[in-house]
Order: structure tokens, then C-alpha cells, then sequence
């Protein structure tokens, strides 16, 4: 979810932008040119995943997969959201500069912490990645809706509604998310393993 | 599918130096959206608005955006007057219309739409290479301008990708319902699109290597600033650093 330029409070925007600043060093620091190519056409392939519209009962919802972000780029989930949100900004004219900040930490945070608990889980095999794969996509939906009402809430009382009515916008997609998010995993794990949570892992030289 | 259409024009706006435009779009999206009444964010909407006057941009297009942006707000625009509390102004059925949510709706429209102005104005109007460009000279870590110009690069590559990948799907009976098949579908779809992405990536690098890269593009054209950009640039800080003295000293006569 995308909280529009001129809702949030200024302590609210300068935290986010701090936080996100410091996600994205972070994750920069870890990558090299040969992985930053990496990075970004992967963040491309999200960005185009984004607009995928999945049918929902009568309703469609677009796709976030910041779970499957987070189990393939791990830290550099930060750089690459950051990336996709400005690109919005530059070709939709969707969001622009000043809540950048605030909504690239929304995204980012729930699919770094996510990488970083199930990790141990994904590496292995059979029903534990299963697991793993499941829990990336839907905590990471969760914590991003969690996060989205926080920053609402925090910038004042009247948010309070809109805040509750975003996080319950979540609880269908988390469901969804998390089910992608199994088969994706189950694929890549056949196809590419080298993929899941390899872009920061040392990479033989050759 | 993803297209540049305000990027291409030929008007005063579009000739102006994309890093004089990126500073100038961060100040006056500052001034506007960190503005506690409406004078800040009317004076930045309606600068914004005569940049986007002079940039001569598809007009039916900029209506569609502008929908687009304004969608979230007039979803606002149904909760926020009658949940946030304050003084009753009257109620609508059994729900109480406050002046201050009011107030709050109407500052956030005014805020997004400033912002909105400005982004198209100024930043929209530079390609997306020129920006990266202009990120790196203005300081912007040289890897995170690079993340940002491969990722446009190869955006339209993969979204063809992706393309013939659902074609394929079509070809072969797919349509999308809510059922488990479906979600079986996308995934391949996503999984095969991104095991695409991460070969290609490696192919690339590769190609890039034999062609001496080192992390620099070196530029043969240096874009130099001339006297319209300095008079740009002056006009828009002086405008966005009016506009939030002019906020400070009205929020501070009004609490």
C-alpha cells in the first residue's frame, strides 16, 4: 500500500526518510556492480510483477511480493524498493519525493526482517521451506499493512479509521501473498536454487 | 506498456537542466507537503501549475494521472470528515461532519496536488537516463543512480518478457479466475519471468565487462547550467523558502 505526497506529519516523513536512508547504505554497501546488475533487472522483473492484477472473487488486487523480494535480494530489498517506488513516481506520476521515505521503509522493513528470520527455513528442504516460503509472503504483507496504519496513526488522530480500513485491506492479499509466494519459492528452489537468498551470499569467482 | 510520454517535448520547461529541476522539485514538494495551512501548499500548486502550463503536456493524459493520484484522496475524502474528531459542523444520517476533518481533507488535497504539479513539471519532463545523470552530480550514491538507470533500462525488456510469457498462457486456454489453477499460473508466470530476469542479468554484466566497464559511463556531452537555469532555480528556491516562512509566520498568528 502507497500513502500518498501531503498525508503525513513532518516527524513522521523525516523518520521514514532516516530509516530508508540507512536500509538503503546498508544494503548498497553489500553489493558490487556484478550484483547490483543483478539487483536491478530482478527489481525490474518486481516492478512488472507489480502490475499483475490477480483476480479475487469479484474483485482484483495487484501484487506487492515484498516476501519474494526479501527471500531472493535479502538487504538489498532496501535499494531495490526505493528504486521501483521513485520509478512509479518518474512514469506514473504516482507518489512523489517527499513520502518516499516513509513509504520504500513500509515495504522494505517487513521484507528485509522477513529474510532475515526465514532464512534458515528456506535453505532447507521439503515442507520447512514450504513453511518458510508462506511465512515471507504473509508477514511481510502483515508488517507492511502494520507499518502502513503505524505511519497514518502516528500523524494524527483523525487517521485512525483510514489506518484500520488499510490494514484490513491487507488480511486478503497477506493470504494470497503467502500462497504465491509458496510455488514461487518451490520453483525456483528446482529450477534457479542459487537464487533464493543468493544475491548477498558470496558468489564463487570464476 | 511503460512509456515516457511527458518526457518528450520541446517546451522551456523540457530544456531546463534536469539537476536544477530535481533541486527545485525537492524544495517546493518540501515546502508544500511540511506546510501546516493552505497558503504554503496553494503557492507551491499554483507554481507548480504554470510549470506544467509551460511544459505543454498531453493534456487527456495528465487528467488520467491526476484521477490516478486523486483516487486515495477521495477515499480520504469519505472517511476522514466524519471519523476525525472535533466540533460538529452537522450531521450527515448518523454520522457527524467535523470542521476540523474538513480542514484536514481540503490541506491534503491541496498538498497532494502541489506535490503531484511539481513532480510532473519537473521531474517527469527529464528522461529517465538524464535523471540518473543528474542524481549522480548531485551526489547521489553512483550505485543507487546505476540501480535506478538499469532497472528503467531493463523494465521494458522484462515487461516484453512477461508479455510473451501470458501469451503463451492465452495461447493455451488460460483465463484467470479465483481458483488454485489461476494462482498456479501466475506463479509459474512470475517464477519463469524472474529466472529469465536473473540470466539475463548475468549475460549483460558480462557483456558489459568486455566492453571495458569499470562503474563509470563516462559522458561526452557535460551538461552545462546557463543563465535560464540559474534563474530557474533562483525564482523556484525563492518561492519555496517564501512559502514556508509565509506557513511559519500564519501557523504561528493561528496556533
Amino acid at each position: 500500500m502507497h500513502i500518498s505526497e501531503g498525508v503525513l506529519s513532518t516527524p513522521v516523513l523525516a523518520g521514514g526518510a532516516l530509516l530508508t536512508a540507512l536500509g538503503t547504505a546498508v544494503g548498497l554497501s553489500r553489493l558490487d556492480y556484478d550484483r547490483l546488475m543483478t539487483v536491478a533487472i530482478l527489481s525490474a522483473a518486481f516492478f512488472v510483477a507489480s502490475l499483475i492484477h490477480v483476480p479475487m472473487g469479484p474483485v482484483s488486487a495487484h501484487l506487492v511480493m515484498n516476501g519474494l523480494l526479501g527471500a531472493i535480494l535479502g538487504l538489498a530489498s532496501f535499494p531495490a524498493i526505493l528504486t521501483g517506488l521513485l520509478l512509479q513516481a518518474v512514469l506514473f506520476q504516482y507518489g512523489g519525493l517527499t513520502a518516499l521515505g516513509v513509504n520504500t521503509f513500509d515495504m522494505a522493513f517487513p521484507a528485509v526482517l522477513c529474510f532475515l528470520v526465514f532464512r534458515p527455513l528456506l535453505r532447507a528442504g521439503g515442507l520447512r521451506r514450504t513453511v518458510g516460503a508462506f511465512a515471507c509472503g504473509f508477514f511481510s504483507v502483515l508488517l507492511a499493512g502494520v507499518l502502513t496504519a503505524t505511519a497514518l496513526s502516528l500523524s494524527g488522530e483523525a487517521f485512525s479509521t483510514v489506518a484500520k480500513a488499510i490494514l484490513l485491506a491487507h488480511l486478503p492479499i497477506m493470504a494470497i501473498e503467502g500462497l504465491l509466494t509458496v510455488m514461487v519459492v518451490g520453483f525456483l528452489a528446482k529450477v534457479r536454487p542459487e537464487m533464493l537468498g543468493a544475491v548477498l551470499s558470496p558468489r564463487r569467482k570464476t | 506498456m511503460i512509456d515516457e510520454p511527458f518526457a518528450r517535448g520541446r517546451s522551456l520547461v523540457h530544456g531546463l537542466d534536469p539537476r536544477a529541476k530535481l533541486v527545485a522539485c525537492l524544495a517546493l514538494s518540501l515546502a508544500a507537503a511540511l506546510a501546516r495551512g493552505y497558503l504554503a501548499p496553494a503557492a507551491v500548486l499554483a507554481f507548480g501549475a504554470l510549470l506544467v502550463l509551460a511544459a505543454h503536456p498531453p493534456w487527456r493524459l495528465l487528467l488520467g494521472r491526476l484521477l490516478a493520484v486523486n483516487g486515495f484522496i477521495a477515499f480520504l475524502w469519505l472517511v476522514i470528515p466524519v471519523t476525525a474528531p472535533g466540533t460538529v459542523l452537522y450531521r450527515l444520517g448518523p454520522f457527524p461532519v467535523t470542521a476540523e476533518g474538513l480542514r484536514l481533507a481540503a490541506l491534503i488535497t491541496l498538498k497532494s496536488n502541489s506535490v503531484f504539479a511539481c513532480v510532473l513539471a519537473l521531474v517527469c519532463t527529464s528522461t529517465a537516463p538524464a535523471l540518473s545523470r543528474a542524481m549522480t552530480a548531485l551526489h547521489v550514491p553512483r550505485k543507487l543512480s546505476f540501480l535506478f538507470l538499469f532497472t528503467y533500462r531493463y523494465l521494458h525488456v522484462i515487461a516484453e518478457e512477461y508479455g510473451r510469457i501470458v501469451t503463451a498462457a492465452r495461447l493455451r486456454g488460460f483465463v484467470p479466475a479465483t481458483d488454485r489453477r489461476t494462482y498456479r499460473t501466475y506463479a509459474a508466470i512470475l517464477a519463469m519471468v524472474l529466472v529469465r530476469s536473473f540470466d539475463r542479468s548475468a549475460r549483460v554484466y558480462q557483456a558489459m565487462l568486455l566492453r571495458g566497464f569499470s562503474g563509470l559511463f563516462p559522458v561526452l556531452a557535460t551538461p552545462a547550467a546557463g543563465p535560464r537555469d540559474a534563474v530557474f532555480l533562483a525564482a523556484a528556491l525563492i518561492a519555496a523558502v517564501a512559502a514556508a516562512g509565509a506557513d511559519m509566520v500564519w501557523s504561528g498568528w493561528h496556533g
